[in-house]
């Protein structure tokens, strides 16, 4: 590790892990200790707002919004294990917001969102050292870090990893079938997306599914498991957290 | 019925008419992907190039307009407005009769798809015989395309040779190069004997009003070789600023189309035959279509309006490969149609507001759209049209339960912990359609709503 710096983060934790992934954003914290930050919760935050703004209900996506950055006041950099609720807050917001007078406070409370990797890769300066027992993992990008740095930060990062292996998911432009609320709406379509994902990920026989992003990891195991097999999978954070040498 | 139209239709839809999709929009993607790679250092700065193009020619489209008409007038082509379906359709079929055309051949037209011209002239009387040979073996089985470019991506070749044994144009034989042979043969006389030839138009430039026409089968010269009268019915949406641009858009819709670098066939027409030309139509009349392009150009989802019509968003989808595109109930499939479809509809809007809904929002299609469209956040605003006008959307869940405890940060915290009692329930309890929706293909991970809150307190304690 290059780069130690002190940095205080305002760590979102979102609302999966904060209902179901809970050693995900555990490790999320230590990873950002490790390099050096000072993280700080809000305890008031609850969600970023998107299922609503998915939907196409920007006026409850708006109320959500808004308390959000009423959380996440100040200028400290916004830490969050998520390209998709990080794209909410750059993205998202940008559109939901059109019009509206707060559109150009939403829009600085995105400039200083970072998604994790992207946060560790290119605003710190990360090269990240680890080690790990023999490893294989499969990587799985979210759809929502599309166009962003995400990606190949966390390729960076695991890439620092030794004995850690990283492939990348075959068909990797095609989405997992997640979507939120589409995945209930859709359940079909939703599930023969996911299947497809499924024999890509097959095909490599990885120890656990890597990506940053639980919601398409939570779907893709529920899916798997459903079926009778069972699919490990993993955030980018906690392949990190588990390759620190203390 | 249960469920959305869309997602019973994809439950519906026959294995293998699937499998078929899948491969072919697979490996279309991959392919244009391919050639764009390899023929350019940054296919990227392309597509920016073509959406900085068409959109300006949208903001200025008056303009671009009014210059296009006026040089092809000049040209000698006999231009006519049609606000909608009816007036274009009329506007076709009044230009037939004056000329006294009986037999008309047609090459593809999405335009034409859109406002269902083949049906309306067979009705009056007229025949319109497509000549892409896609289009051809819809229109025999009386059944509309389901892809943009590839029409007939759902039918497999025993099909068609079922279709062509039928239809009198030889025995059984399901050999796609004696299928396209034999339809050739057919075509030749065909073509021969017409009266007039029926076609789209990919690009008007306003500098010259030139059309540019691209095809694969060389059937939109055929459709206007050995005849007198030429008729291009196009959307007013297609104009370009300059000849100039024509290698921009030609360059990337053949490579996001069909992963060629030039289609087979490009044609620019300049007008009607000149006296040195030996051959071609006397007359051509260039029919520019309305049909609710102006109101989706003063909608907040104008860049739909770049729309080049190559289909690559279609390929790529990861909807459509499992729903194909018939399951968009309309002319356009995938991405595109979820978002045009419900905007050229007008009035009759709510037919088509499931049809956005249809995503999971996953942006392949603005990957790969030469245009640069944003399609998914174009999806997003039609749902939140849709949402503010009221239209039920059966299988979603409502947001306002869920926007109030997100904005009560008490509530939020107390709900994590209560939520722990679901570990212990029978999923059956569960008093959440959505929940049951998502538990009935995959399992729950266990909940731990406040486990990490704990942790952290603990913590920040130590």
């Amino acid at each position: 590790m290059e780069s130690r710096q002190h940095t205080q983060v305002l760590f979102m934790a979102t609302c999966l892990c904060d209902a179901f992934f809970a050693d995900v954003a555990k490790a999320a914290v230590e990873v950002l200790e490790h390099a050096g930050c000072e993280v700080l919760f809000p305890e008031d935050q609850t969600c970023c707002g998107q299922p609503a703004f998915n939907s196409g209900d920007f006026a409850n996506g708006r109320k959500v919004a808004r308390h959000t950055a009423k959380v996440f006041g100040g200028d400290l950099p916004i830490v969050v294990p998520s390209g998709s609720c990080g794209a909410m807050m750059t993205h998202g917001n940008s559109i939901q917001f059109e019009g509206e007078t707060d559109c150009d406070m939403m829009a600085t409370l995105g400039g200083r969102t970072w998604e994790i990797c992207d946060f560790l890769s290119n605003q710190l300066n990360i090269n990240w050292e680890g080690s790990l027992q023999e490893t294989r993992v499969t990587m799985h990008h979210s759809c929502h870090s599309r166009g962003s740095q995400t990606g190949a930060s966390a390729l960076a990062l695991l890439g620092g990893i030794q004995g850690l292996e990283v492939q990348e998911v075959g068909q990797a432009d095609q989405c997992c079938g997640f979507g939120g609320t589409f995945s209930v709406a859709f359940p079909n379509i939703s599930a023969g997306m996911g299947e497809l994902k499924l024999s890509e990920v097959e095909k490599q026989q990885p120890d656990y599914l890597v990506s940053a992003d639980m919601s398409c990891l939570m779907h893709l195991s529920g899916l798997a498991e459903k079926s009778g097999g069972a699919l490990p999978v993993r955030h980018v954070v906690q392949i990190l957290r588990d390759s620190i040498v203390s | 019925m249960k469920g959305q139209p869309i997602d019973r239709f994809s439950s519906e839809l026959a294995a293998d008419t699937r499998t078929a999709v899948i491969a072919s929009a697979s490996s279309t993607t991959e392919k244009r992907s391919h050639i764009l790679n390899s023929d350019y250092p940054d296919p990227n700065r392309l597509r920016k190039l073509a959406a900085q193009i068409k959109q300006h020619t949208l903001d200025h489209l008056d303009t671009y307009l009014e210059q296009a008409v006026s040089k092809m007038r000049e040209n000698g082509v006999k231009v006519h407005f049609a606000s909608d379906g009816d007036a274009a359709r009329e506007t076709v079929l009044s230009i037939l009769k004056e000329k006294g055309a009986r037999k008309i051949v047609k090459s593809k037209s999405m335009a034409s798809e859109e406002i269902h011209l083949n049906e309306f002239l067979e009705k009056n009387g007229l025949e319109c015989l497509e000549s892409d040979l896609g289009e051809f073996i819809v229109q025999l089985d009386g059944d509309v395309p389901s892809h943009i470019v590839r029409p007939i991506i759902h039918k497999n070749r025993r099909e068609i040779a079922n279709t062509f044994e039928r239809e009198g144009l030889g025995e059984y034989n399901d050999d796609p190069e004696v299928i396209t042979r034999r339809a050739r043969a057919f075509f030749r006389s065909r073509y021969m004997e017409s009266d007039a030839g029926i076609t789209g138009g990919n690009f008007i430039s306003a500098e010259s009003g030139r059309v540019a026409l691209v095809t694969n089968e060389g059937n939109a010269r055929f459709s206007m070789a050995p005849n007198r009268l030429h008729i291009a019915l196009i959307g007013i949406e297609k104009v370009i600023p300059r000849d100039r641009d024509f290698s921009v858009f030609l360059n990337l819709l053949a490579r996001s189309a069909t992963a060629q670098q030039l289609t087979v066939y490009t044609q620019f027409i300049s007008g009607p035959r000149v006296d040195s030309q030996p051959s071609g139509p006397d007359e051509m009349h260039v029919v520019l279509m309305d049909n609710g392009r102006s109101d989706t150009l003063g909608s907040n989802c104008s860049e739909i309006l770049r729309c080049i019509r190559c289909g690559a968003c279609q390929n790529v989808c990861p909807v459509y490969r499992q729903a194909s595109g018939h399951a968009y109930r309309a002319t356009y499939g995938g991405p595109v149609g979820a978002v045009l479809s419900p905007l050229l509809a007008g009035d009759a809007f709510p037919q088509y507001s499931d049809l956005p809904r249809a995503s999971s929002l996953c942006g392949a299609c603005r990957e790969v759209c030469p245009v640069d469209i944003p399609i998914p956040d174009l999806l997003v605003k039609l749902r939140a049209k849709g949402k503010v006008e009221g239209i039920p959307t059966p299988g979603s869940p409502s947001m306002g339960g869920f926007a109030r405890g997100a904005t009560s940060p008490g509530l939020w915290r107390a709900g994590l912990r209560a939520a722990n009692v679901m570990n212990s329930l029978p999923a059956s309890w569960i008093p959440a359609p959505a929940l049951r929706s998502w538990l009935d293909q995959r399992t729950l991970p266990t909940w731990k709503g406040g486990e990490f809150r704990r942790w952290m307190k603990e913590r920040r304690k130590a």
